[in-house]
């Protein structure tokens, strides 16, 4: 009986390369690979390709290095949750310790890295969002204060602003701006997820919006962010990163994105529940969009500057 | 009773061998290519040609 027990758990325990990969949350990397090379290529230095694509790189290691320290920071309400009982820890594939080595081993090696294919200034800002995100966020905010979403989302915001120190080597307002659309982005991204994944953040005990203030709070408070983000990302168009395509890609996301937020603060839990939570997930599927589009509008505006058509010149 | 050479564990195992192979390959890459791109870039420039100009 007990050899079948080990055998069993050996060839369940084992993990293969993909697991190791799904330590590095391959999902959030892709929006750390897009707003750092927006703010790469929408910084007003050539960068010669090859190191480019190696400042990209080693940003996307820096994130799933702070990905992976994560996932073994919150193993344990990891295996709680239903959105993260796959996760290769609490599905028993990998080791806590093997994700702690792998995410330590991966900061190190990306920040040394992106120092010798840039500077050492993007380097540190590096270093500082895996720290931001790991200690601040995962070990402190996540599990003591409701504002963890909100001050979290500071550490997703980094990524532009790496990027453009990694072209530049000095730091300017207008990364600032991209770090401030993703900053604001985060709160109604999370507390829209928050409102449809129900009991998931409750069974975890994480002080969620929805556990602490309750539901008629949490959709208020989307609405607030979102009306404070469409003025922020209105008001970005004017700045030397927008321009005419910025505006008009801004104004229809805005207008679609303020609609979506009011709709969410008018209904309640039982109007909500009669469609199976429909308005909150189109919110949710529009706020991924929402963020894409306005890193592609600053990029087309980048992109279109050198034949005179980008921004307002 | 004949032995199974080629277990379902065995495979993963080549599998992540094969993966760390690509990586490792990969990075050798990469570092060769920013080297290529400093070099030639003009990061490296040896201090005594400024000195030459001057």
């Amino acid at each position: 009986m007990s050899d079948a027990t080990i055998n069993t758990t050996s060839q369940t325990g084992e993990a293969g390369f993909g697991d190791y990969f799904a330590l590095l949350k391959p999902r959030v990397m892709t929006l750390v690979v897009f707003t750092a090379m927006v703010g790469l290529l929408a910084a007003p230095a050539p960068v010669h390709p090859m190191i480019g694509f190696a400042a990209i790189l080693f940003i996307a290691i820096g994130g799933g290095a702070s990905g992976a320290l994560n996932m073994w920071w919150d193993a344990d309400i990891d295996r709680v949750m239903k959105r993260t009982k796959g996760r290769p820890i609490p599905a028993g594939k990998v080791q806590e310790s093997e994700a702690l080595g792998l995410g330590l081993t991966l900061s190190v090696m990306s920040v040394v890295m992106l120092v010798l294919a840039t500077n050492l200034v993007a380097g540190a800002m590096l270093a500082f969002t895996i720290f931001f995100y790991v200690v601040i966020y995962s070990m402190w905010l996540k599990r003591s204060t409701p504002q963890n979403i909100v001050i979290g989302g500071a550490a997703g915001a980094f990524p532009p602003v790496i990027g453009w120190l990694a072209a530049t080597g000095s730091m300017s307002v207008e990364p600032w701006l991209m770090f401030a659309l993703v900053f604001m982005w985060t709160p109604p991204h999370f507390w829209a997820l928050a409102l449809f994944m129900r009991s998931d953040y409750d069974d975890a005990g994480l002080p969620m919006l929805t556990v602490t203030h309750g539901r008629p709070a949490t959709r208020r408070h989307i609405f607030v962010y979102t009306a404070l983000l469409a003025a922020l990302a209105l008001g970005t168009a004017f700045t030397t990163i927008g321009g005419p395509v910025y505006l008009a890609v801004s104004v229809v996301l805005n207008v679609m994105f303020l609609l979506g937020a009011w709709r969410i603060w008018g209904r309640d839990e039982a109007a909500a529940e009669l469609d199976n939570y429909a308005v909150e997930r189109r919110f949710f599927r529009l706020s991924l969009f929402y963020l894409a589009l306005h890193f592609a509008a600053i990029l087309m505006e980048a992109v279109l500057k050198p034949y005179g058509l980008g921004g307002w010149a | 009773m004949s032995l199974k050479v080629t277990h379902e564990l065995h495979q993963r195992r080549f599998g992540r061998n094969v993966g760390l192979a690509l990586v490792l390959t990969g990075f050798i890459a990469v570092v060769f290519g920013l080297t290529v791109a400093k070099v030639t870039s003009g990061d490296f420039e040896p201090p005594r040609a400024t000195q030459e100009t001057e």
